[in-house]
């Protein structure tokens, strides 16, 4: 009891304190010395009556938002003698795996610093600033000479480091156990199986209605769709988060979703938050950063290339270069098991007052990073809006895809799911792949970092999106993975090698996910 | 709630294992630690912290001296207390963990003796133990000050002098009054921790390379 009541209040203390520094707070501020003037508030009861008002004109319901925003994000406090480190991640050999990789990181970016010759960061003179201002909304026509920058790494090189993952504790005996791991992955983390899943994912059932099968032409829009745009309907009017959360689990209409998503990540487009992007703009032109030119390269590498997002070149460049000087993503590095890589000052080494986080945001881009941002492209036109949901879905989701943790969303997790998954419900192909070997990790790895952006029909990736915001996880990429081996496992018994096994699985735009996850969920015979 | 460390001496764990431990395969799946306090008389014991690796469920018996002249008992005082939820996975296996003594079977007055008993049933895992144990005390329930004569013995209070009908009440004004002043604290206090967004050093962000620490 003594345990509940005072972990509630460290909660309760560790939200007001992060609230207190928001816009919300100064808002509701001032809606409280403006009250002040009404009739119905008493100097005897003040502290009731303002709440009251609060309740009355809707500031109690924002209030509401904010906190549970604070809530799907922020982990739960830890012990009191857990140093910050363990909030981090709580295993020690990850941590150290962590540390190492991102040294790596770190050695690739200054060697190719050392080796062009280009300063990490410079300031540009006025006229190129003038110039780059002029060309802001048309930075695409831009063909600066790229070839000699590499991206700093590429997935596949990210799960190399993820198989040579070892727990020093674990038995990694040679002799076959009872407890080998078949797949790549060889941690023993906590995976949810089929029931716990089906328990976790229960919108998603056979007797619930979903938008991306019960919205197709065949199906009179009377029995299902008219009735759940209603309801979203209702929910934004309502203007309430944990319901839109709730509701978007089966799926969001597509002329709602917008708003929807922003409801749920709790972005609302005040003056300041313009403001706020301005001044990054303004940041991007005065200082020239070497990330820029790697960001340059991978939009022209991916989405450049990409039929779907080629269109939006210009809205990646204006997201992406203002991501980097961002320093208020610097806060997720609290339960992020990365850290932002750290310089000095020239002629200051070793100086604290002189200690920056390189890039600002102390993200560094790797090969596919602005696929992150594509499909957002398709939902916000306004460069501010589409920057704030883009930054809170990196610090909600995405970064767990690119770090190494043992939160269950995090990429190790989402890899062992997958080939735990896979080895429990089609033992055969996944015998069959290993033997010709063609570990089926190696195939949907790709998928899974990138959220399977630019590998699934955009109206197929935002449906898949909206479950990820509506289960505030990512596992669902893990559980559709396995769906897509189950889909084409006929096939994919025939192949002999890893070659055919990609071509199998090479093109997966025409798949139509709900009932992919419905079917391997619900209705696979085990 | 204040709470004292005591310091304690923790033997070296013990393993129990049956048969000959040279010769038999697989590795002990019980350890036993135990815990003294040379130093300090029996105590009653309010909160144990440690740091988990790898041990699964954890017993613990307490050495009691119930009244000052018989001889100490021992006491379970926690039982098969669970650490990880799946002794074969990584859940709960380097937590940090609190018990206190409201979760304990017995009473914890008077103790001189802990012994911990540790299991990990699962064969895959090389060695487990806790690491960082800390035991502690009730500490001093408030701060001991004395008085000045006036304040713990008040004069007896006097009748206020009846004012007149137009002047408000002077208890409600005091009571609006107080809350005011606790609003004004309140706001004094407050300190927000938003960042402030520069990332340059005084307009400058001419760097080195990126440092290896």
């Amino acid at each position: 009891m003594l345990q509940e009541e005072s972990d509630l209040s460290l909660i309760i203390a560790q939200i007001v304190q992060k609230l207190k520094g928001s816009n919300l707070y100064s808002q509701l501020e001032r809606q409280a010395w403006a009250s002040l003037q009404r009739p119905e508030i008493k100097l005897e009861s003040l502290k009731e009556d303002i709440k009251e008002f609060f309740k009355i004109s809707g500031w109690e319901k924002k209030l509401q938002n904010a906190v549970y925003g604070e809530l799907s994000v922020f982990p739960l406090p830890s012990h009191p003698a857990a140093p910050p480190e363990h909030l981090k991640e709580p295993l020690v050999y990850m941590r150290k795996a962590q540390g190492s990789w991102e040294k790596r990181i770190l050695k690739s970016l200054n060697s190719m610093c050392t080796e062009l010759s280009i300063p990490l960061a410079r300031k540009r003179p006025v006229g190129e600033q003038k110039e780059l201002l002029n060309k802001w909304n048309e930075m695409g026509t831009d063909e600066p000479d790229l070839s000699l920058f590499r991206p700093v790494y590429a997935p596949k090189d990210f799960l190399e480091v993820l198989i040579n993952l070892r727990n020093p504790n674990y038995e990694n005996g040679d002799s076959l156990s009872f407890r080998t791991h078949l797949g790549l992955i060889q941690i023993p983390l906590k995976v949810k199986d089929i029931p716990e899943l089906k328990e976790c994912f229960v919108e998603l059932g056979l007797n619930t209605g979903q938008l991306g099968i019960d919205d197709s032409t065949q199906v009179p829009p009377e029995l299902f769709e008219n009735e759940h745009v209603r309801i979203g309907q209702k929910v934004l009017a309502e203007q309430d988060s944990a319901a839109a959360q709730q509701y978007i689990r089966q799926g969001s209409p597509t002329a709602l979703r917008a708003e929807l998503w922003a409801l749920i990540l709790n972005i609302s487009s005040e003056p300041e938050d313009v403001l706020y992007y301005e001044q990054l703009k303004t940041n991007v032109i005065q200082h020239d950063l070497l990330v820029d030119s790697l960001i340059y390269k991978d939009v022209k590498l991916t989405a450049s290339n990409d039929d779907y997002y080629f269109v939006f070149e210009d809205y990646l460049y204006q997201v992406l270069l203002c991501f980097s000087r961002d320093t208020s993503v610097l806060s997720h590095f609290a339960y992020n098991s990365a850290s932002p890589p750290k310089s000095y000052i020239r002629g200051k080494l070793g100086l604290e007052e002189y200690a920056v986080f390189y890039p600002p945001n102390g993200v560094i881009p790797f090969h596919g990073f602005s696929m992150y941002v594509a499909p957002l492209c398709f939902l916000y036109h306004e460069p501010s809006k589409l920057y704030q949901i883009f930054r809170e879905m990196y610090v909600r989701f995405f970064f767990r895809l690119h770090s190494i943790s043992s939160h269950p969303s995090g990429i190790v997790s989402l890899c062992l799911l997958f080939e735990t998954l896979l080895q429990t419900y089609l033992p055969q192909l996944f015998y069959h792949l290993r033997e010709i070997g063609a570990q089926p990790l190696r195939i949907s790895f790709k998928w899974m970092v990138r959220a399977f952006s630019g590998y699934l029909a955009t109206d197929q990736l935002l449906l898949l999106w909206d479950r990820i915001l509506g289960y505030n996880s990512l596992e669902i990429l893990a559980v559709l993975a396995a769906a897509v081996f189950a889909f084409r496992a006929v096939n994919l018994m025939e192949v002999t090698s890893l070659a055919a096994a990609e071509a199998v699985l090479a093109d997966l735009s025409t798949l139509k996910v709900m009932p992919l996850l419905q079917i391997f969920l619900f209705a696979t015979v085990t | 709630m204040s709470r004292i460390l005591v310091p304690c001496h923790v033997k070296g764990t013990v393993a129990l294992q049956v048969g000959d431990v040279r010769t038999s395969q697989g590795r002990p799946g019980v350890l036993v630690i135990d815990v003294t306090f040379p130093s300090v008389a029996p105590f009653e014991l309010q909160e144990i912290t440690f740091k988990n690796y790898y041990t699964a469920f954890l017993s613990i018996r307490v050495r009691q001296h119930t009244s000052a002249h018989t001889t100490a008992k021992w006491l379970t005082c926690l039982r098969d207390y669970c650490l990880m939820p799946d002794p074969h996975s990584e859940e709960g296996a380097q937590e940090y963990v609190s018990l206190f003594k409201h979760q304990m079977l017995c009473d914890m007055a008077r103790v001189s003796e802990l012994r911990l008993i540790l299991r990990q049933p699962s064969p895959l895992w090389l060695s487990f133990t806790v690491e960082e144990l800390q035991i502690y005390q009730q500490g001093p329930k408030s701060p001991s000050m004395t008085f000045p004569k006036w304040l713990s013995h008040p004069v007896p209070c006097e009748q206020p002098a009846l004012l007149c009908e137009s002047l408000p009440d002077p208890s409600r004004v005091s009571s609006e009054v107080q809350q005011m002043w606790a609003l004004t604290e309140m706001i004094r206090a407050s300190h927000t921790s938003a960042r402030i967004g520069r990332f340059d050093v005084d307009g400058c962000y001419d760097l080195n390379l990126l440092s290896y620490t």
